[in-house]
């Protein structure tokens, strides 16, 4: 069980405290790690949440992969620790390299803040372990930068593994083969742009991000 | 006074002074004052910073109430919201920056607002942003909304605060002269409440954050103090743009953690923001209000050009700096979290006893080139922070005013077609709010697009509630042209029944003053009405007045703006448990009209958006509007949406309340929200359909007798208008809309307007 979840934080990071407010409503402890410090302090799974790690300076993601927490997050990611990059920490795994392709502005060139729907099109990933494949679920995305794309060689790959993670049932913003999420080879990785503690509850709008939060509490440390 | 009249323009005046105010500053000095000295008094006695022609008007404002912690004059307005937990709500306008570079300019509006709540000790939590354009079939009009939109989303996302509302009013008045508003909300523990005040002989001042360089100089005497010259259809003052800010997201997001971080450890003993006129208010309102003195190091600021001169250091306007006041002790403390959070801190100077002047103290503001140096400046603080000039500057109704008022749109012939008419009203501003991020804080239960945005009163750092905060902003150049007196105390209306809609009774208003020219009579005469309608409005209600802010000089080329007061409202929901019914109503629902009960006099569609948006025509009375019955209604609708929220009574379907395009845009909102259509008769004419007559709800329920008894009991009517369903929205012998074609107007307009697919 990844009780003791870590919610990385970088200097612009914003979403640390919903995300450890989600994380604690499926019964997660979340521990909150500061990026200057190279450990994830022995949690069982790390999240890297949404915002704009150091102002998303050249390019989003591409500063945090420097950040001395990354030494750590890769090497837990390297032993099968579940990592969970969720809209701009999936822009930072791309850019430290754990997952493959990169995120580029949307279709519309404008920021995008809305609930879409998405498809569940894989359950071997720590996000979505155990809810089954085809399963619908609104969450927001909110995002400049949010349209996935790779070389066909790689897509081939995705798609050849069963890979792709989360589809858009309607692609909001042109990215390849309606990817919102993905994972790596090892599956233990996963990014994902739409953010599911933004649908932690009724009240503002959709509980479905409980869904892929409760797998990430029942996955197994490999 | 002895002014040398000469080819050259005297310095004072190119600072913005006037040559009285020269002559009173002589006095107040005793001698004559250097360059530096008059730099300070230029930009804290602009109109931006001293309010010299609105004062005198905004003291008849009631600002005293049950729960209010903080009134106007601080930073924000604070209420106590209960649970330990206060609300910091502020409005502010960047009218002119943006009017020059749009992008920046509303970016840095958000900054600095977000500065006057975290000054407080608040977390903000939400942004809403009214903004006025030009139709936008002129190319100018559509790059200032882009690039004003875009602004806001940049630096409003990057900084991790959330937008959850706003208003979006097109009107030839502001081609030149946009209306950027932005209102910030903030909550804290009540014992985090802090205020910008040094104390403390000794205590070190502390600048915090970005380095000082020549931006925005200027911005609050130049700019922000003084209308735009150019003719319609130039590029605007070009020359000015070196006045507008620049803005740094990244930088404003660690200034607020570290400052909040600061506060939560009781490091600092007085905290204030730096915005219009930078360091020369930061010190001096600080000392002023501490009644202490303050030596500034002037070789200690951070700068980032080389060869600044002292004026440009001390009026510099650049963005994301913060000033706090530390005792020695601290400082190392202090140090220690700004370098974890990467902002600089640097001691600048230090808090000193009062001078002691004709046996009484005075607090001196002493700027020096480095410690033990030449004293650049010497000028008591309380001068350029308390005693700027007042002015009762003259007034004058219009002379056509009585005759306009007479002239009434309800004279014009009736459409040949109510349903093109209605088309034309429909707008969904979903362009707008979807660039901005309006769920951070996990907080938005209702966001952007219904009639008043409602929230969690939750945060990182606050005790647990459950109780909710609404807010909303409203703003009408139509109403407020016809008559600035009933225009306001309509806003202040039309704020509260927003609130009702989604539960929430109305704790306090904060309001944006947008007006021309001040030496202008009769823009004086608009400003001192409005704020008439605002007071009498406000004590109908119930209601303090906790901020506000002025925006003068909005006029180019010699014409004025509209007169645009703009209200904030804070409203509180007791508890807030399920999502409010919101607007969409249901195949088979009854539809209600909840209002004052009858006879009710035949319409007034002055300042209405029929008469002026479909027939161009701005005369006429703006409808009547009953304080006392007012409050009954909203009262009414508050409690029954409260029920709704609190414990999912279940009587209300949807709730809608009717202003802007009146009955008629109210229906097809519900039936756009819903898509669903609806039978509806009992609508005599387009005046019944279009009149946007205050104080009535369209209310949808599945138990209508119910509903009708007990607005029966609460002394108020509840008139059947008809039933929701099918795919068509039918007003009886006026309108026979599908509800297709009603969202597909309604989805098209703004895209459409913007050359976009939608």
């Amino acid at each position: 069980m990844a009780e003791r979840t870590g919610v990385v934080v970088f200097p612009g990071t914003n979403c640390e405290h919903d995300v450890a407010q989600a994380l604690a409503l499926v019964g997660a402890e979340p521990v909150l790690l500061w990026h200057g410090e190279a450990t994830v302090r022995g949690v069982d799974a790390v999240v890297l949440p949404g915002g704009f790690a150091h102002g998303d300076y050249l390019r989003p993601g591409a500063i945090a992969r420097f950040s001395p927490v990354m030494e750590a997050v890769a090497a837990f990611a390297a032993s099968g620790g579940p990592v969970v990059g969720i809209c701009n920490g999936f822009q930072v795994l791309t850019e430290a390299g754990l997952l493959p392709g990169a995120l580029q502005k949307n279709r519309a060139l404008r920021f995008m803040c809305r609930p879409v729907d998405l498809v569940v099109a894989s359950d071997r990933s720590p996000l979505t372990a155990g809810v089954p494949v085809g399963t619908r679920l609104r969450i927001p995305v909110n995002n400049f930068d949010g349209s996935y794309v790779c070389e066909d060689r790689v897509l081939d790959e995705l798609r050849a593994e069963e890979r792709v993670v989360l589809r858009y049932v309607e692609n909001p913003n042109g990215s390849v083969d309606d990817i919102a999420g993905i994972c790596n080879a090892q599956r233990n990785v996963v990014g994902l742009m739409p953010h599911p503690e933004r649908a932690s509850d009724e009240l503002i709008g959709s509980a479905d991000g409980l869904v892929l939060l409760r797998a990430l509490l029942s996955a197994r440390v490999a | 006074m002895a002014v040398v009249e000469g080819e050259v323009e005297p310095l004072h005046r190119a600072l913005g002074l006037t040559d009285g105010e020269y002559g009173d500053i002589v006095d107040i000095l005793g001698r004559t004052p250097n360059h530096l000295e008059l730099a300070l008094f230029g930009v804290m006695w602009s109109e931006h910073c001293s309010y010299k022609s609105s004062r005198i008007h905004l003291r008849r404002l009631p600002t005293e109430g049950p729960g209010v912690l903080v009134g106007p004059g601080e930073n924000a307005g604070v209420i106590d919201a209960g649970d330990g937990i206060a609300v910091a709500i502020r409005i502010e306008s960047h009218n002119h920056p943006s009017a020059i570079e749009p992008h920046q300019g509303a970016a840095t509006g958000v900054g600095g607002i977000l500065r006057d709540i975290f000054t407080m000790g608040g977390r903000p939590l939400a942004l809403m942003d009214p903004l006025s354009f030009g139709p936008l079939d002129d190319p100018r009009q559509r790059w200032l909304l882009e690039g004003v939109v875009s602004g806001i989303s940049s630096y409003g996302n990057a900084v991790g605060v959330p937008t959850v509302g706003g208003e979006l009013t097109f009107d030839p008045c502001y081609e030149q002269n946009p209306l950027v508003n932005v209102l910030c909300m903030g909550a804290l523990p009540v014992e985090r409440l802090v205020l910008g005040a040094a104390s403390g002989p000794g205590n070190l001042v502390v600048l915090l954050g970005s380095s000082t360089g020549r931006d925005g100089i200027g911005g609050v005497s130049v700019l922000a103090s003084a209308g735009f010259d150019g003719a319609e259809g130039t590029d605007v003052d070009r020359s000015k743009r070196p006045s507008v800010q620049v803005g740094d997201p990244y930088e404003e997001k660690r200034l607020i953690e570290a400052c909040l971080e600061l506060l939560d450890a009781r490091l600092v003993v007085g905290i204030q923001d730096l915005g219009g006129a930078g360091l020369a208010c930061a010190t001096s309102e600080t000392a002023a209000r501490g009644r202490v003195g303050m030596e500034v190091d002037l070789s200690a600021v951070p700068r980032r050009e080389v060869g600044m001169q002292p004026w440009e250091l001390m009026t510099s306007e650049s963005q994301e700096r913060m000033l706090a006041i530390v005792t020695p002790g601290d400082w190392p403390a202090v140090a220690a979290v700004c370098e974890r959070w990467e902002v600089r801190a640097s001691v600048i100077g230090r808090v000193t006893e009062p001078d002691v002047e004709d046996g009484r103290p005075v607090a001196r503001l002493r700027i020096r080139e480095h410690p033990g140096g030449p004293v650049l400046a010497d000028v008591p603080a309380g001068a350029l922070a308390d005693e700027g000039p007042r002015y009762d500057r003259p007034m004058a109704r219009p002379a056509d005013f009585e005759r306009r008022l007479g002239e009434g749109p309800e004279r014009l012939d009736p459409p040949a077609d109510c349903g093109a008419d209605l088309l034309a009203l429909l707008l969904d501003p979903s362009w707008v709010y979807r660039q901005y991020d309006h769920q951070l804080f996990l907080n938005t239960v209702e966001g952007p697009g219904g009639d008043a945005a409602l929230l969690r009163l939750a945060g990182p750092g606050l005790p647990p509630s459950r109780r909710g905060v609404a807010i909303t902003t409203d703003g009408n150049p139509r109403w407020c042209a016809v008559d600035p007196r009933a225009g306001t105390a309509m806003l202040v209306a039309e704020a509260v029944a927003n609130l009702a809609c989604v539960g929430a009774t109305a704790a306090a208003i904060v309001n944006c003053c947008n007006f021309g020219n001040p030496e202008h009579p009769v823009v004086m005469w608009q400003l001192s009405e409005a704020i008439d309608g605002m007071a009498e409005a406000c004590r109908g209600l119930g209601l303090p007045v906790i901020g506000g802010n002025v925006s003068l000089y909005n006029e180019s080329g010699g014409a004025d703006i509209l007169p645009t007061p703009v209200i904030g409202a804070l409203g509180l929901v007791e508890t807030l448990a399920h999502r409010p019914p919101g607007m969409a109503w249901e195949e088979g629902s009854t539809i209600l009209l909840v209002g004052p009960v009858g006879p009710h006099p035949s319409p007034a569609l002055g300042g209405s958006r029929w008469a002026v948006e479909c027939r161009g025509e701005r005369a006429g009375r703006l409808p009547a509007l009953d304080l006392e019955a007012h409050r009954r209604v909203v009262g009414f609708v508050a409690g029954l949406v409260a029920a709704e929220v609190g414990c999912g009574a279940g009587l209300v379907g949807a709730v809608h309340d009717v202003s802007g395009g009146g009955l008629g845009v109210a229906l097809a909102e519900m039936a756009i929200a819903g898509h669903t259509g609806a039978r509806v008769g009992g609508i005599e004419s387009h005046l019944e359909l279009f009149a946007e007559t205050p104080s009535r709800f369209v209310v949808a329920t599945g138990r209508p007798d119910e509903l009708a008894a007990w607005a029966r009991e609460a002394g108020l009517e509840a008139t059947v208008l008809g039933t929701a369903g099918g795919a068509e929205l039918v007003v009886d012998g006026l309108v026979g809309l599908s509800v297709d074609r009603l969202a597909g107007r309604w989805l098209d307009a703004l895209p459409g307007a913007l050359g976009e697919p939608g």
